[in-house]
């Protein structure tokens, strides 16, 4: 009896997926639990395993956006011959018994109404990806000969789809469309880069993030001196790690927001939730986008410990092999452009958080002491404020107590 | 092995394929029209009877049909004859032994002998030879269960899969293009084999596949050359044995390229063609087709004397190149 | 009895009780009646539903299966015809393995594949019966080239029918056999007709034989009913191809009993010609007849040898019967050798 082997949820969010690679090939022995496909979610790919032991048949075609929950791929026993299993049907094996012509059925998909509309052209190849992708061949324009749809053309439907936000509480505005975009630049002055799932959620969430939430900006000068010194002291007698800037940045913030806990916070339509830990997600630009990989009750750790475990945590973002609940999730977040010589900058919430903390480059720049001015290394930081959750005057010592521990870091240490 | 490699034309490749088999096995001896002191109509046996004499290399009287049942006669009984045939065309004289006997006279005794006789044809058109003596009658005989059917393309493969059928229990027909015979390539000296039933990708590619046969082989690659100018990168797969056809390699290339394109000689309708496309068309590369699958065969008429007309009888590099442009519309 | 057989004069006895010795003249009437007991069972079977298809049978023509192949050792060859069960049973086939075959059971010599007209017996030099009119002459020439070449003394006889002499196959064979002077006997069972063609209507020659000169070959015709006068011919020609001088024809003038298949009204022939056959020319009545008058055998040895032919054929037929059908699974076997 084959086992079907499913997309699987595994982003909250997640209406989609897309199989980046196979590990195992048509036909190939599997037992259960051996890594059969990697999906490619928001951020990080993500391995998913066999549910049966067999052979696996018909694994779905890589690169394409699949509905969860759909068949993938079969797992037939050793010389069981595969055909449809239509989910209510019982699957009729094949009794003649002359040459094996293995016809690979499409595996069966609960996707609703008319997806071969009648008259409709359209190659195997279009059809078959459609299908997969749950999409109605009736909906999609065909450019192919005798207007037939070909794969170019689900594969621009499919990213059509992709690009607009899953059922959205509040209505999101539409940008333009692809076509009357393209046609502001003449034929052949660009090159078309694809989007892959990471660039499309990117899109997405952002998109969101900036029209439903309401954003207020608070910015800081921080003067960096004292904790440059102190960091050059500890790094001197150091082994085992070495603190960057950000580390104490983020131990910084951490500390600030258990100060000040109402600004540690998430709103939802029916109450507020007042995070117990302070877990901060920091961006890290990886290839083609970023992530922020978490890390976790930030406030009680150590530099050292929050040293390594970023340097581990940005190491595995970058190589995409981040587990799902090391980037999902998280009460805050903090992105630091300062080592592109950004003097400051105002980032977008990411959603569920309340605060985003935008760094910039410590600059020499001189301060006034005591009226003498005196030479000082400063730098601005932004942080952008979800407005139904923190007001102005949470938002601000919050702020405050950040900038304090930045300029006295000693007080970091204890 | 013997890692000499040099350049012999396709007739002397196979030449050289007997004469390895014809020293090491006193099981194997040719046999057919002229074969002997004429060395073969196509120069291919050459001075073998010289080395080996008219017991190992037999001139045999204009008996196609008599000498096809000595064949299968000789082969039950513990010997491995190579019988030349003039033409293909005069398969047609010997299809009752051929078709009959030698194909299924292991099926028929239940397993009790097995027919391991190598025949040889020279095929196709282009030397004015006309419509009796151009014929390419593969597909005929690939209908036929109990045979292998195989159509080397390059010396290379002449030697190595003449030397495979050699190794071969079952009756191995060989269709050896006329106009391939002074084709010169790289050829190892001593024994090597080409496996029977493996097709070759020549040109590995993205954006279609061409499955071509023989000397349609080397005109899919000059189309392909001129298509690669023109930015479609074709892969070109030398299918050298149709029975039994290695399906695998062509699924997987199609799969891959998602067009398909059938070159070959003999006439369209009813040829290989067909059923490779049959093939695709019923296996798991069917959902991967993003244009309809095309065949370019020989036309449906005798081959005709004029050389124009001969020309246009059979595929040409033009024709293949527009075939792949048509496939190619509404690509990507 | 012995003492005044050996008084009389030598032409005034038959070849066969001269040169064979009574155990193997006992064979030979045991044989006959072997082959004639299998093909009524198998007529019968197949009347019964028993056997598919259609069969072609050689009762009356046993004397010239058993004489030609006399002369012959175990690993000489023959190839055969649609009418061949006599063969297949005179070079010494089983007739269990056989019924199995025609039942179709894998049990049978060809596994259940070939049936009636393509039953062989390779192990004893039976290549085969065949569903071609001259189909096995070029054959023949084929094995009896590979003993040439082989050099292991071994003959092939060529069985064909009065029709296949008119085959293209037929000329050719004779052809290429005589330039090469190949070691096989082209053996032309004449019993008057090629299915409804009578050979008066079909063949340019009056005697099939008549045909070796224009292959350079020595070419005899024989009362094939006649079982001591085939095997005389036989011996001489098999002799003659071992000694390595070429290949003979010979014509053995013969009737069958039967229509030519199953099928057969026989409307080409008429009742009187069958019965005259059956009562004056009937090749094991006449062969009884000569056994009686040498003092080979009397009533009640012939009779307990027909008493144990039915047991023999008894047994068969139970054999076939209970031998197992191949299984639709294994339809591809045999198409090509299975390699390692």
């Amino acid at each position: 009896m084959a086992t079907e082997v499913i997309l699987p949820k595994v982003d909250m969010d997640m209406a989609t997926g897309r199989i980046s690679r196979w590990l195992v090939a048509e036909g190939a022995a599997v037992k259960q639990g051996d890594p059969l496909f990697e999906i490619e979610t928001d951020k990080a790919a993500m391995e998913i395993e066999a549910p049966a032991s067999g052979v696996l048949r018909n694994p779905a075609a890589q690169g394409s956006d699949i509905p969860v929950g759909n068949a993938v791929a079969w797992i037939v026993a050793e010389g069981e011959s595969f055909t449809t299993a239509p989910a209510a049907v019982a699957a009729t094996t094949p009794t003649q018994k002359v040459e094996a012509i293995e016809v690979a059925q499409p595996a069966a998909l609960p996707v609703a109404a008319n997806l071969n509309g009648s008259g409709l052209r359209a190659t195997p190849l279009a059809r078959r990806m459609a299908r997969l992708a749950g999409l109605d061949l009736a909906r999609i324009n065909g450019t192919g000969p005798h207007g037939r749809i070909v794969r170019a053309d689900v594969e621009d439907a499919v990213a059509v789809r992709a690009a607009q936000p899953a059922a959205a509480a509040a209505p999101v505005p539409q940008g333009a469309s692809e076509a009357s975009v393209r046609k502001l630049f003449a034929e052949g002055s660009y090159r078309e880069v694809a989007h892959d799932k990471m660039r499309l959620t990117i899109a997405r969430r952002l998109v969101e993030a900036k029209s439903t939430v309401p954003h207020f900006y608070l910015s800081a000068d921080c003067r960096l001196d004292e904790l440059l010194a102190l960091r050059t002291d500890i790094n001197a007698g150091a082994t085992t790690y070495k603190l960057s800037i950000n580390d104490m940045i983020i131990k910084a913030w951490a500390l600030a927001l258990r100060d000040v806990p109402m600004a540690n916070a998430t709103w939802t339509d029916g109450t507020m939730l007042i995070h117990n830990s302070v877990d901060i997600g920091v961006a890290v630009s990886i290839d083609g986008g970023l992530i922020t990989p978490i890390v976790r009750n930030a406030e009680t750790k150590p530099l050292s410990a929050i040293s390594s475990e970023m340097k581990d945590l940005a190491a595995r973002a970058k190589a995409k092999k981040l587990k799902n609940d090391e980037y999902q999730g998280g009460t805050t977040a903090i992105s630091n452009l300062g080592m592109f010589g950004v003097k400051d900058f105002a980032a977008i919430i990411n959603p569920p958080h309340a605060t985003i903390l935008a760094v910039g480059a410590g600059e020499q720049r001189g301060a006034w002491e005591n009226g003498v001015f005196v030479p000082a290394t400063l730098m601005t930081v932004t942080l952008s404020v979800d407005h139904r959750a923190v007001d102005g005057a949470l938002g601000a010592q919050a702020l405050q107590a950040f900038k304090g521990y930045i300029e006295k870091p000693l007080s970091m240490l204890v | 092995m013997d890692a000499a490699v040099r350049e012999l034309s396709y007739s002397q490749a196979i030449q050289e394929a007997m004469a390895i088999a014809l020293e090491s096995d006193p099981r194997v001896f040719l046999m057919g029209e002229d074969i002997g002191v004429y060395g073969g109509a196509f120069q291919v046996t050459g001075d073998l009877v010289e080395r080996f004499g008219t017991d190992r290399v037999i001139d045999m009287p204009i008996s196609e049909l008599g000498g096809a049942g000595v064949a299968v006669g000789a082969a039950v009984t513990g010997m491995r004859p190579i019988f030349e045939f003039q033409f293909s065309d005069f398969a047609t004289l010997a299809l009752e032994q051929i078709v009959n006997q030698a194909a299924k006279m292991r099926f028929m005794l239940g397993g009790e002998v097995s027919v391991p006789l190598v025949m040889r044809f020279p095929a196709g058109s282009g030397t004015g030879a006309a419509a009796q003596h151009s014929q390419s009658l593969e597909a005929w005989l690939a209908h036929v269960p109990g045979l292998k059917v195989i159509q080397p393309a390059t010396p290379h493969d002449a030697k190595g899969m003449l030397l495979a059928a050699l190794q071969d229990p079952d009756p191995v027909m060989i269709f050896e293009h006329k106009l391939l015979y002074k084709m010169k390539g790289e050829v190892p000296a001593g024994h090597y084999t080409v496996p029977i039933g493996k097709a070759e990708i020549r040109k590995a590619g993205k954006d279609a596949t061409i499955v071509a046969t023989s000397i349609m082989v080397h005109k899919a690659l000059d189309a392909a050359a001129q298509l690669m100018a023109e930015g479609i990168d074709v892969e070109v797969i030398d299918l050298r044995t149709i029975r039994p056809i290695d399906r695998e390699t062509v699924i997987e290339s199609v799969k891959k390229t998602t067009r398909l394109l059938c070159v070959y000689e003999a006439v369209k309708t009813l040829g290989i063609g067909a059923e490779i496309s049959a093939m695709i068309a019923e296996s798991e590369a069917f959902d991967y087709l993003d244009a309809p699958i095309m065949r370019l065969g020989g036309s449906e008429s005798p081959i005709p004397y004029n050389p124009e007309l001969e020309k246009a009888a059979v595929p040409q590099v033009p024709d293949i190149v527009a075939g792949i442009r048509k496939l190619a519309e509404g690509r990507r | 009895m012995v003492q005044t057989m050996k008084k009389a004069a030598a032409e005034n006895v038959p070849y066969a009780f001269r040169n064979y010795s009574p155990e193997q003249l006992r064979e030979v009437l045991h044989k006959m009646h072997l082959i004639r007991r299998f093909e009524e069972g198998a007529e019968d079977a197949y009347t019964r539903g028993l056997i598919h298809g259609t069969m072609h049978l050689s009762i009356g023509q046993e004397a010239s299966a058993m004489g030609i192949c006399m002369p012959l050792k175990p690993d000489d060859q023959i190839t055969s015809t649609h009418r061949g069960h006599g063969h297949c049973i005179a070079k010494g086939a089983q007739v269990d393995r056989m019924f199995a075959e025609f039942f179709g059971k894998t049990t049978g010599y060809c596994k259940g594949r070939g049936g009636s007209m393509h039953i062989a017996d390779v192990s004893a030099g039976n290549l085969g019966a065949n569903g071609i009119v001259a189909g096995g002459i070029p054959i023949a020439v084929g094995a009896a080239l590979s003993a040439k070449m082989q050099k292991n003394g071994k003959v092939v006889i060529c069985f064909f029918g009065d029709g296949a002499n008119n085959e293209g196959a037929f000329h050719e064979s004779l052809n290429m056999a005589s330039i090469w002077k190949l070691p096989v006997v082209f053996v032309c069972e004449n019993n008057g007709y090629g299915m409804s063609t009578s050979t008066a209507r079909s063949t340019a020659v009056a005697n099939i034989a008549d045909r070796a000169v224009a292959y350079s070959m020595p070419g005899v015709t024989v009362f094939g009913n006649d079982f001591s006068a085939v095997a005389e011919a036989s011996t001489e020609a098999v002799d003659r191809a071992r000694r390595g001088e070429g290949p003979s024809l010979i014509e053995t003038k013969t009737y069958r009993h039967r229509g030519h298949s199953k099928s057969d009204r026989n409307r080409y022939r008429t009742k009187e010609e069958i019965e005259e056959w059956k009562a004056l020319r009937d090749p094991i009545s006449l062969f009884e007849t000569e056994l009686k008058q040498f003092g080979i055998m009397d009533d009640a040895a012939i009779a307990k040898v027909r008493e144990t032919v039915e047991a023999e054929i008894a047994a068969g037929i139970a054999f076939a019967k209970d031998s197992p059908m191949p299984s639709t699974a294994d339809v591809l076997n045999f198409v090509y050798t299975e390699q390692q």
